[in-house]
């Protein structure tokens, strides 16, 4: 039995995993990365030119992989500090990847990269207005979840941890809030994870998808760790769906016996 | 002197009736390759051709990359 689809902004994915493209050694591994890992969804960003146009080499053999496989480009905002700034190149990257799903970044904190609820609600409420599928990365504080919700966002991104840091589900308590108190939100994981087991921890605390990108460039082999947090997804996935046990504070026997096994005094 | 604006990291002429569109051309820009902003503002592409730009402005050129 396969784990089951989810669909964010209507849109039915088989993969649970998000890919990010940055920071690999080549092209060709970024291709090989995305394929072996099953991702249906990719992101990507903008930069400012300071020469002709044209991409980097990377972009084109993004665009044909996502060809090959049928995926999603999920354009960012990062780098952003300021929701107007969110706004302006929201709209660039729609244009520009012809999209209208966006991860919202404003950033509030230059050491943490931490989003700044603030800015990342008035900027998702303007791009809702706008027509955008808004993807915000947001920190797992549940009022301003609940904000970027009343603003029209019809899922969210919390992070794990800060972006790149990769020390894994650092709050398991607030991501557990979330997931109890927005049931049927669908709920992405962003940022922060290391290992594939925080993916799969992810999973199976119940959410929808995990979104990651240093964890496999920055692997020893990139394609392999691709395929490892493909697997891990999927595992944390079915065992949700499967029911994970509750934990005991004492041993609980598993073998079943009558009385003693033995009669030695 | 003559006027001039901001484009990416020059300083260039800015003649009379001078559009972005113009501006992109003469500084060989693949326009379907780039999005732009004056001023901070986003200009779609299909208002390049009416915009005409003033002396002093600022326009930025944007392009795909990757991205986490």
């Amino acid at each position: 039995m396969t784990a089951s689809n989810w669909a964010p902004y209507g849109v039915e994915l088989k993969s649970r995993f998000l890919l990010g493209t940055a920071g690999y050694p080549s092209p060709q591994v970024l291709a090989e990365s995305i394929a072996a890992s099953g991702t249906q969804v990719v992101t990507v960003g903008l930069k400012r030119t300071l020469a002709a146009g044209g991409d980097n080499g990377f972009i084109t053999i993004i665009r044909q992989a996502l060809r090959e496989r049928g995926a999603r480009l999920l354009p960012n905002t990062a780098g952003c500090r300021t929701a107007r700034e969110a706004i302006t190149l929201a709209h660039m990257a729609r244009e520009l990847y012809d999209t209208p799903w966006i991860k919202l970044e404003v950033v509030g904190d230059e050491h943490t990269l931490q989003p700044d609820p603030w800015g990342t609600v008035e900027a998702a409420a303007q791009l809702i207005k706008d027509g955008f599928a808004v993807f915000p990365y947001c920190t797992d504080d549940l009022v301003t979840c609940q904000r970027l919700l009343d603003a029209g966002c019809q899922m969210l991104m919390p992070w794990g941890a800060p972006i790149g840091s990769g020390q894994g589900l650092i709050n398991p308590f607030a991501l557990r809030t979330l997931r109890a108190r927005l049931p049927g939100v669908p709920l992405v994981v962003d940022a922060g994870i290391g290992a594939p087991s925080h993916a799969a921890q992810a999973m199976e605390l119940g959410f929808d998808a995990v979104l990651l990108n240093s964890a496999v460039s920055q692997a020893v082999d990139p394609v392999r760790m691709a395929r490892a947090f493909g697997l891990a997804v999927e595992a944390g996935r079915a065992a949700f769906e499967a029911g994970v046990m509750a934990p005991q504070d004492m041993a609980v026997a598993s073998t079943p016996v009558s009385g003693h096994p033995f009669l030695i005094d | 002197m003559p006027e001039t604006l901001h484009f990416n990291d020059l300083t260039l002429p800015c003649p009379e009736g001078l559009t972005l569109a113009s501006l992109l051309a003469s500084q060989q820009v693949e326009a379907a390759q780039v999005a732009t902003a004056v001023n901070g503002a986003f200009v779609p592409r299909t208002q390049r051709e009416a915009t005409v730009l003033q002396p002093g402005d600022t326009v930025l050129t944007f392009q795909a990359i990757v991205g986490g």
